[in-house]
C-alpha cells in the first residue's frame, strides 16, 4: 500500500462485525506528538449489506448529508435507496472539518470519489476471485458485482468481509461524468421528512437525564467585565439551581428549565465594569475607517500600473456597516464535564475548534473532550464560533452536571461577531471611448482572522482570496487592502468580504457605465471580451485562476433569460452586477419598481457556473436562499454600535426580508463537467449592486451605503 | 423595605393546569406566566415546537389553540388551560399532514428550523380557507420569518396541498 500523496491515501480495512472500511489516512500528531495512522472510514459496508456513509461536515441547511454521500455513491456504483448517512463528531482523522468557505463539496470532492471508487475496485476483485473468473468479466451495478456470462450476482454485503482482506488499488480510475447515475440527479434530501414532522434534533433540542438549563448575563459593554453582583433574587425564582460567574464577563443562571433561567437572570443585579470601550458608537468605527484609508495598504492583485492611465478619472467611496447572522436558532450547546471527560452536543460549523477550545477552557487535554455534531437552524458563519461550546462546558464544569445553555434572540444579537464594517475607495480611468483602462479598489476593513490572533500572511485575511477576486481583464488594476482596526467582536459572515467587495465593485462598475452613456451588461461584457489575439483571459489571483470566458458565460445567461433586451413594462426597471468567489461565477438581474422611494423586488434571474452540480435541487435551493438573505442585508441589516453596546436587540429593529418582500427566483447553471465549486455563498453578492443598480435605473440615485432603507 | 417587597413579588408560585395537547390529557404544574413554548419543550418534551426570538416577531413558536394560530412564546400557559392544544406532532391525526406531504414534495425545507412553525401556520390558513390566493397567503405566512430563504417554496407546498384538495383544519383531533 502506497501513498497517494503524504496529505491523503485510500484506506482499507476491516469493519467491526467483518466487513469493509474504506477511508483515508490522514496523518495526524497524537498525544504523544509521533504520527499516528488510523482509518477515518468514510465508508463502512457490512455482511448485512448495510453500506453507510460518513458525513464529516456540519448540516446547517446547505444539504451537505445528502451531497456528500452522493458522490461517494457515485464512484461505489451504490444503490441510493440502501444509503445509510451518519454524521461524523469531532475528529483529527477526516482533516479539517470546518464547515464553511462553501468548500464541503469541493474539499471532499476528490476524497469522496476516491473512497467510493477504491472501494468498488475491491469489491469487483472480491467478486473475481469468489467466482475465480477475471477481473475484467465483473461489473459493478447498484449495490451488487455482476458477471455478466454467468448471471451470476453478489451483493457487496456478500463481498465486504472478503474485500476488506484484498490489497488497496493504487491507481483507482474515476468515472466520467457522462457515466453518473447519481450525482446531477434531483435526489430529495435525506432530512426533509424529519424536519417537517418536528422530529429533526437541533442542538437545542438535544435532552440527556439530569440536563439543567442556564442563560448567561453578558456584560453589554464590549470588553466589560462583572464587577459585583447580587443573586438573592435571583435564587429565590423557582427551579435555580445555581447563580455564578463563568469567565470574567459573564454570569450564569441554571435552572431545570428554561424558562426559570431566564426569570433567575431577569432577577439577577450585575454591576458591570463598562470597560475601555464604554464610549464606542458606530460614528467612532467608522472615523476610524476614514483615518486607515490615509495609510498605505497591502496590494491583494496588480496588473500593468494604474498609474500611468491616462483620461476621463472617475471616483467614489462605498461604505457598509456591520451586520449580524442572525440564524433561526439562537445559540445553544450541551456540555457534560465529568472531570476527566468533558461530552458536547453542539450545533457548530468548526467541531474541531469547539473540542480544543472547550479542552483549554476546563483544563482537559483535547482527546478527553468529545464533541457531537447536530443539526443546525442555520449558521451562516456565527457557528464558526465556539463561544457557546466554551460556555457550556464551564458551566457544566461549575455545576458538575450535564447542562444546556441557550442564549436568547437578544444575546445573539448583541453577542454575536459581525460583519466587518467597511469603506471602499475606488477610482478609474476611462478611455476616449468611455472603456476603463485603470480600475482601482482599496478596501478598507478590519481584519476578522487578525482580531481573533490569527492574522494571515501581510495582514491579509487567509479567506480573502475566496472573495475579493476581480474578475475582469482590465490592462491596469490594483487591488489594496487595507487594515483597520476596531474592538467590535467580528466573524465570518456569509460570503464574508465578498459582499463588501461585490458591493462596491459592481456598483462602482455600473457608475462607470452610467458615466460612459454605455449598456451595464454591454460594458462588462467589453470588459470580458477575448483580447486582440481573440484569446480568453486568465486571471490569476492568489493560487486561483479565474476565467473571464466562464464569467461572460454567467453574465450572458443571466441577461438572456431575464430579456435583458426586452423593454420592460411602465414602472419596472433592472439591474445586473457578476461577481465571483468560493471559485464559482455569478451573475443576476434584479428587476424592480419604486413605492414610495422603497424598491420592490419582483425578479431575480441567476446564473450560475459552479462547475460539476452535484444535486440541482439543493442548488436551487442554495442560490435563492442566499439571494433572499442578500437581500435582507441590503435592505436593512445594520448593526450599530452606542456607548459600546449594540443597540439592535430581535427581529424587530433587525428585520429580515419576510414573505412579502421575497422576490421570484429563477436559477440557470451553465451546464459544466469542471470540478465542482461552492454553492452557498456565491449568490450573497451580486444582489445588493444589481439591486442598488435598479434603483439607479429607475431613479438615478447612487446608493454607496448600505443597508438601503437606513 | 422597598427591596424586600420586591424579592418577595418574584417568588415565583406553581399552579397546576390542565391541557390537552395533541388530543391527550396533560396535567402540570408550572408558574402560570410560563409561556406555552417551554412547557410544551421542556414539561412536555414536545420540540418540534421552535424558540426563535420569544417576542412573537418570528413565528419558528406556532401552534394552534382550538384551531387557531397563536406564538406559544407569548401565550402564558395559565390563558390556553384547558383548551385544546395541537403541536406538529400531533398535526397529522393519521400520518403526515397535507402541507407536511406538500413540504417534502416541494423540498422546502433547508435548515428546517422554523418549517414546523411555518406548517402549523398554514395549517391554520387552510383551516379557514382551503384554496387561498397568493395574497392571502402572504398575509397569514408574512409573521413567519425564514433566514434561509425558503418562502417561494413554502408558497408552492401551500398551494400544493390546496390544490389536493383535502386539507383539513389545524388541531383537527
Amino acid at each position: 500500500m502506497s501513498p497517494l500523496n503524504r496529505r491523503e491515501f485510500v484506506a482499507a480495512g476491516v469493519a467491526a462485525g467483518a466487513g469493509l472500511v474504506v477511508g483515508f489516512y490522514l496523518p495526524h500528531k497524537g498525544r504523544t506528538g509521533k504520527e499516528a495512522f488510523s482509518p477515518n472510514a468514510y465508508l463502512r459496508i457490512t455482511p448485512d449489506n448495510k453500506i453507510t456513509i460518513v458525513v464529516a461536515r456540519s448540516e446547517m441547511g446547505q444539504g451537505v448529508r445528502t451531497a456528500l454521500p452522493m458522490i461517494l455513491a457515485e464512484e461505489l456504483e451504490a444503490d441510493w435507496k440502501q444509503i445509510e448517512i451518519e454524521q461524523a463528531g469531532a475528529s483529527t482523522l477526516y482533516g479539517d472539518q470546518t464547515t464553511g468557505g462553501s468548500a464541503s463539496v469541493r474539499t471532499t470532492w476528490d476524497p469522496m470519489r476516491k473512497a467510493g471508487a477504491a472501494a468498488r475496485e475491491m469489491l469487483i476483485s472480491a467478486a473475481a476471485v469468489t467466482w475465480g473468473v477475471p477481473r475484467s468479466t465483473c461489473a459493478a451495478q447498484d449495490g451488487s458485482i455482476l458477471h455478466g456470462a454467468s448471471k451470476r450476482r453478489l451483493s457487496y454485503g456478500e463481498l465486504a468481509a472478503m474485500a476488506a482482506t484484498l490489497p488497496i488499488p493504487t491507481d483507482v480510475p474515476l468515472k466520467q461524468s457522462k457515466d453518473y447515475k447519481i450525482v446531477g440527479q434531483r435526489l430529495a434530501r435525506v432530512d426533509t421528512p424529519s424536519k417537517v414532522k418536528g422530529e429533526a434534533v437541533f442542538g437545542i433540542d438535544f435532552r440527556m437525564p439530569g440536563m439543567k438549563f442556564a442563560v448567561l448575563s453578558r456584560c453589554p459593554t464590549i470588553g466589560g467585565k462583572v464587577l459585583s453582583f447580587d443573586d438573592k433574587a435571583s435564587k429565590k425564582i423557582g427551579g435555580v439551581s445555581y447563580v455564578g460567574k463563568i469567565g470574567d464577563a459573564a454570569m450564569a443562571v441554571v435552572a431545570d428549565s428554561v424558562w426559570g433561567a431566564m426569570e433567575g437572570r431577569r432577577a439577577l443585579t450585575v454591576n458591570w465594569d463598562d470597560g475601555p470601550n464604554k464610549d464606542l458608537n458606530t460614528a467612532a468605527v467608522l472615523e476610524a475607517l476614514k483615518q486607515a484609508a490615509a495609510k498605505k495598504g497591502t496590494s491583494l492583485y496588480s496588473v500593468g500600473d494604474v498609474a500611468k492611465a491616462t483620461g476621463r478619472r472617475i471616483s467614489a467611496e462605498y461604505e457598509l456597516p456591520f451586520m449580524a447572522h442572525a440564524p433561526m436558532e439562537p445559540g445553544n450547546c450541551t456540555a457534560n464535564y465529568s472531570g476527566t471527560t468533558c461530552e458536547l452536543w453542539a450545533p457548530t460549523q468548526v467541531p474541531q475548534d469547539c473540542r480544543d477550545s472547550v479542552a483549554q477552557a476546563v483544563g482537559l487535554d483535547p482527546d478527553q473532550v468529545k464533541v457531537n455534531v447536530t443539526l443546525m437552524g442555520g449558521g451562516f458563519g456565527r457557528r464558526l464560533e465556539h463561544d457557546y461550546a466554551v460556555e457550556a462546558a464551564l458551566v457544566s464544569k461549575a455545576i458538575q452536571s450535564p447542562v444546556k445553555v441557550i442564549w436568547t434572540r437578544e444575546d445573539d444579537m448583541r453577542f454575536s461577531t459581525y460583519r466587518p464594517a467597511s469603506l471602499h475607495q475606488l477610482s478609474a480611468v476611462l478611455d476616449g471611448a468611455g472603456w476603463p483602462a485603470a480600475f482601482t479598489h482599496r478596501i478598507i476593513a478590519p481584519s476578522i482572522s487578525g482580531q481573533k490572533g490569527q492574522p494571515g500572511p501581510n495582514g491579509v485575511d487567509p479567506d480573502l482570496p475566496d472573495e475579493a477576486a476581480f474578475v475582469y481583464g482590465l490592462p491596469n488594476v490594483s487591488l489594496e487592502y487595507v487594515l483597520a482596526e476596531t474592538a467590535v467582536p467580528l466573524g465570518w459572515m456569509r460570503s464574508v468580504y465578498a459582499l463588501q467587495a461585490g458591493f462596491a465593485s459592481e456598483s462602482f462598475i455600473d457608475e462607470l457605465a452610467a458615466a460612459a452613456g454605455k449598456d451595464p451588461l454591454e460594458y462588462r461584457l467589453h470588459m470580458l471580451a477575448q483580447n486582440q489575439n481573440g484569446k480568453d483571459q486568465d486571471i490569476q489571483y492568489f493560487t486561483t485562476t479565474w476565467h473571464t470566458a466562464r464569467m461572460r458565460g454567467v453574465l450572458q445567461l443571466a441577461a438572456d433569460r431575464a430579456g435583458w433586451k426586452n423593454v420592460l413594462s411602465a414602472g419596472r426597471f433592472r439591474g445586473i452586477a457578476c461577481f465571483g468567489c468560493f471559485g464559482s461565477y455569478m451573475a443576476e438581474v434584479v428587476e424592480i419598481s419604486m413605492e414610495n422611494d422603497v424598491p420592490r423586488v419582483h425578479r431575480v434571474v441567476a446564473a450560475v457556473d459552479c462547475g460539476q452540480v452535484v444535486n440541482p435541487s439543493i442548488l436551487e435551493q442554495q442560490i435563492p436562499g442566499g439571494i433572499v438573505y442578500a437581500l435582507s442585508n441590503a435592505l436593512r441589516a445594520k448593526i450599530t454600535i452606542e456607548k459600546g453596546r449594540v443597540v439592535q436587540g430581535n427581529f424587530d429593529d433587525y428585520e429580515p426580508v419576510r414573505m412579502d418582500e421575497a422576490p421570484v427566483v429563477e436559477v440557470y447553471a451553465v451546464p459544466s463537467v469542471e470540478s465542482p465549486t461552492g454553492i452557498g455563498e456565491p449568490s450573497v453578492p451580486p444582489l445588493a449592486p444589481a439591486l442598488c443598480n435598479a434603483i439607479y435605473a429607475a431613479t438615478k440615485k447612487r446608493i454607496r451605503a448600505l443597508p438601503i432603507l437606513s | 423595605m422597598v427591596v424586600q417587597v420586591a424579592i418577595q413579588s418574584l417568588k415565583k408560585i406553581m399552579a397546576d393546569f390542565t391541557l390537552r395537547v395533541n388530543g391527550s390529557e396533560q396535567k402540570i404544574s408550572v408558574p402560570p406566566e410560563t409561556p406555552l413554548l417551554w412547557v410544551l419543550r421542556d414539561t412536555l418534551q414536545l420540540t418540534g415546537t421552535k424558540f426563535g426570538c420569544g417576542a412573537g416577531f418570528c413565528g419558528a413558536c406556532t401552534v394552534h389553540v382550538e384551531g387557531s394560530a397563536i406564538r406559544s412564546c407569548s401565550t402564558p400557559v395559565s390563558q390556553v388551560a384547558g383548551k385544546s392544544i395541537t403541536t406538529i406532532e400531533g398535526l397529522g391525526a393519521s400520518g403526515l399532514h397535507v402541507l407536511q406531504q406538500a413540504w417534502i414534495a416541494e423540498e422546502v425545507p433547508q435548515c428546517g428550523y422554523c418549517q414546523t412553525g411555518q406548517i402549523m401556520t398554514a395549517a391554520a390558513l387552510l383551516g379557514r380557507t382551503p384554496n387561498p390566493s397568493d395574497e392571502q397567503i402572504t398575509q397569514a405566512m408574512n409573521g413567519n420569518l425564514c433566514r434561509c430563504g425558503t418562502y417561494e417554496r413554502i408558497r408552492k407546498a401551500i398551494h400544493r396541498a390546496a390544490g389536493a384538495g383535502t386539507a383539513v383544519a389545524g388541531g383537527a383531533r
